[in-house]
């Protein structure tokens, strides 16, 4: 192993490991500061603004606080299951960001098969959730965590679906070369993205990714006012902040994936002079990104939710055909066209 | 690198430890599971043997698997459900009205 | 590097598969078998089989055991009864049986040298599997889906209530 330290492609992809992942934490942090924010001036009101400029430091406060909190693991609680289970909601949410393309060259790793990898972390990431719910031995935690993990289990297949319709187009599994096959234009300035392409799938993708990350409007599983916070009502502390990372977590990548197979990607104009050239592609994907995760906290603020049984009947009953139709649409385009 | 009699020893190894679950467990559900170590090791097997000759229809039939595996733990879960409904218990030694 | 990776693997799908065996509670027992089910998708990567590793990741490690899972859990199951009179004969006599089979197939498997490089060959890349899954195989893989949609009205019909 040693000889692999002196070899520099390995200390380039240590470097973008420490950049990616370090950036995705600094932002999950912020994450919470910027839901607040919004939150509070949709509703006419300052939000955090005493720690700090605007609040700012207001992540760090939280961090800390979680960190000082009593740690409770309640007595008739599974103990091992109950200390792992934010651990195995954690790892998944995090390992997604391993594929995802941030720019031409910043992606840590880019798999043959990037979209169903992160697909399969993700699928795995639902036992992180029945896990705590069950193991914290209590009647709402379990009721919640059932709810919320079937819930994650049938929007994972509309979610997946609706992709398919965007992977005939681009003939590849692969992330980065998925955002290569939208940088073309149609008239020389309106971008080939897939957005104008399937927007039925766009919609589709976007709606069950919301139900999939259990967020409002779909967060019946985990809401304040109905099950106490579903699975996570028995855990307190540094574990609690492990299970809200996640979430985030979940919430940016499907954000990033909605960026990188509807919008593409880091695609964009590049202007400037050469060092800028280099990082515009960067920061038009991270602009892409906070568009989603912008329009996700917006509907949290101002979006009922649905009753459960409204949900998985939406979900299976109208989510999964019409994502079902719509492959079956585009493989007729496809298959069209290309005759 | 590595010869494909290793990955052989180590599908043998797992098999063995499927079918000892088999044999030895008497909660149904375990008794499921030792069937899924046991076809997991099969998967095995046949990547290992479709990367030696260098013909993809080993993976294929390991996707034929995979669905078969499936479609059985879903009926077998179900008949699990029924069962316990009616005796209150999975254990397979109490389901022998049929034996003579 | 390969074979680290390889061993290390490995001696978590076997480590896993006992402990499936060893555990008393039957949700710990389907536990480790996710993460049998994982390292031997690991041990699929190593042979080239990229698709079919991330297939085994999403179809039985994360919807054939959350099944088992949901089931274990809802039907709460208490810890696996005690007094395995008729069968510790069974383990006595079995397990060295077992192990003296095992020996056997080392022994055999032992010298079998590839003549190709495991790390050679076909890639299991989606192309690849799906050229010959839809023109090659195309009879059981429509009797394949036609199984479980069998499979998932049998499931339903014998999970109900009342029939």
């Amino acid at each position: 192993m040693i000889e692999y330290l002196k070899d520099s492609d390995f200390l380039v992809l240590l470097l973008k490991i420490v950049v990616i992942f370090g950036g995705v934490m600094g932002v999950l942090a912020y994450l919470t500061w910027l839901e607040r924010k919004v939150i509070a001036r949709v509703q006419m009101r300052p939000g955090p603004t005493r720690v700090g400029p605007f609040g700012l430091l207001q992540p760090i406060a939280d961090g800390l606080k979680f960190l000082f909190k009593e740690d409770v693991i309640p007595t008739n609680a599974n103990t091992f299951l109950y200390v792992a289970a934010p651990v195995v909601s954690l790892i998944p949410a995090l390992l997604s960001f391993s594929v995802i393309p941030f720019g031409p060259s910043l992606q840590v790793t880019d798999l043959g098969v990037g979209l169903l990898f992160i697909f399969a972390i993700t699928s795995l990431g639902v036992y992180g959730i029945v896990l705590g719910g069950w193991s914290s031995n209590s009647k709402y935690p379990l009721m919640g965590a059932m709810r919320a993990s079937a819930q994650m289990i049938s929007y994972e297949l509309s979610l997946t679906l609706s992709v398919v319709g965007v992977l005939l187009i681009a003939n590849t599994l692969s992330l980065a070369q998925l955002v290569v096959a939208q940088q073309r234009t149609w008239l020389g300035f309106i971008p080939r993205w897939n957005i104008f392409l399937r927007p039925i799938a766009f919609l589709v993708y976007v709606i069950s990714a919301v139900a999939e990350t259990n967020r409002l409007p779909f967060d019946l599983a985990e809401s304040e006012q109905e099950l106490v916070a579903g699975g996570h009502a028995e855990y307190s502390s540094l574990k609690f902040a492990m299970f809200m990372l996640a979430e985030y977590a979940n919430m940016v990548t499907v954000s990033a994936l909605a960026a990188i197979m509807f919008l593409g990607g880091w695609g964009g104009p590049a202007f400037g002079p050469g060092w800028l050239q280099a990082a515009l592609p960067t920061v038009w994907f991270l602009l892409k990104v906070s568009v989603f995760i912008f329009f996700y906290v917006l509907m949290r603020a101002t979006v009922p939710r649905f009753r459960y049984d409204q949900l998985m009947k939406f979900g299976w009953k109208f989510l999964l055909p019409l994502s079902l139709a719509n492959i079956v649409l585009t493989s007729l385009i496809v298959a069209i066209a290309a005759s | 690198m590595i010869p494909v009699g290793w990955y052989l020893i180590l599908s043998a190894i797992l098999f063995l430890i499927g079918v000892l679950g088999f044999f030895t467990k008497r909660n149904i559900i375990a008794l499921l599971l030792s069937i899924e170590i046991m076809l997991n090791a099969v998967n095995l097997t046949f990547v290992a043997f479709s990367a030696q000759h260098g013909q993809i229809s080993g993976q294929i039939f390991v996707f034929f698997v995979l669905v078969v595996a499936a479609a059985e733990a879903a009926v077998g879960l179900a008949l699990v459900i029924a069962i316990f409904r009616n005796r209150e218990s999975l254990n397979v030694d109490r389901s022998n009205l049929l034996k003579w | 590097m390969i074979q680290t990776l390889f061993f290390f693997f490995a001696a978590i799908a076997v480590g896993a598969a006992i402990n499936v065996l060893v555990q008393k509670h039957v949700l710990y027992s389907a536990l480790s078998l996710i993460l049998m089910l994982t390292a031997v998708s690991v041990l699929f990567i190593l042979l080239r089989a990229d698709f079919l590793a991330v297939m085994q990741v999403i179809v039985y490690a994360g919807a054939i055991m959350v099944l088992f899972v949901f089931v274990i859990m809802l039907l709460n199951l208490p810890q696996d009864e005690d007094g395995a009179d008729r069968l510790r004969w069974l383990k006595f006599i079995g397990i060295p049986l077992g192990l003296f089979f095992l020996f056997l197939v080392v022994a055999t498997l032992w010298n079998v040298e590839s003549s190709v490089d495991t790390r050679s060959g076909i890639s299991g890349s989606p192309l690849a599997i799906g050229r010959s899954l839809f023109t090659d195989f195309l009879l059981p893989f429509e009797a394949t889906s036609l199984l479980i949609l069998i499979a998932l009205m049998g499931a339903v019909v014998f999970a109900k209530k009342d029939l």
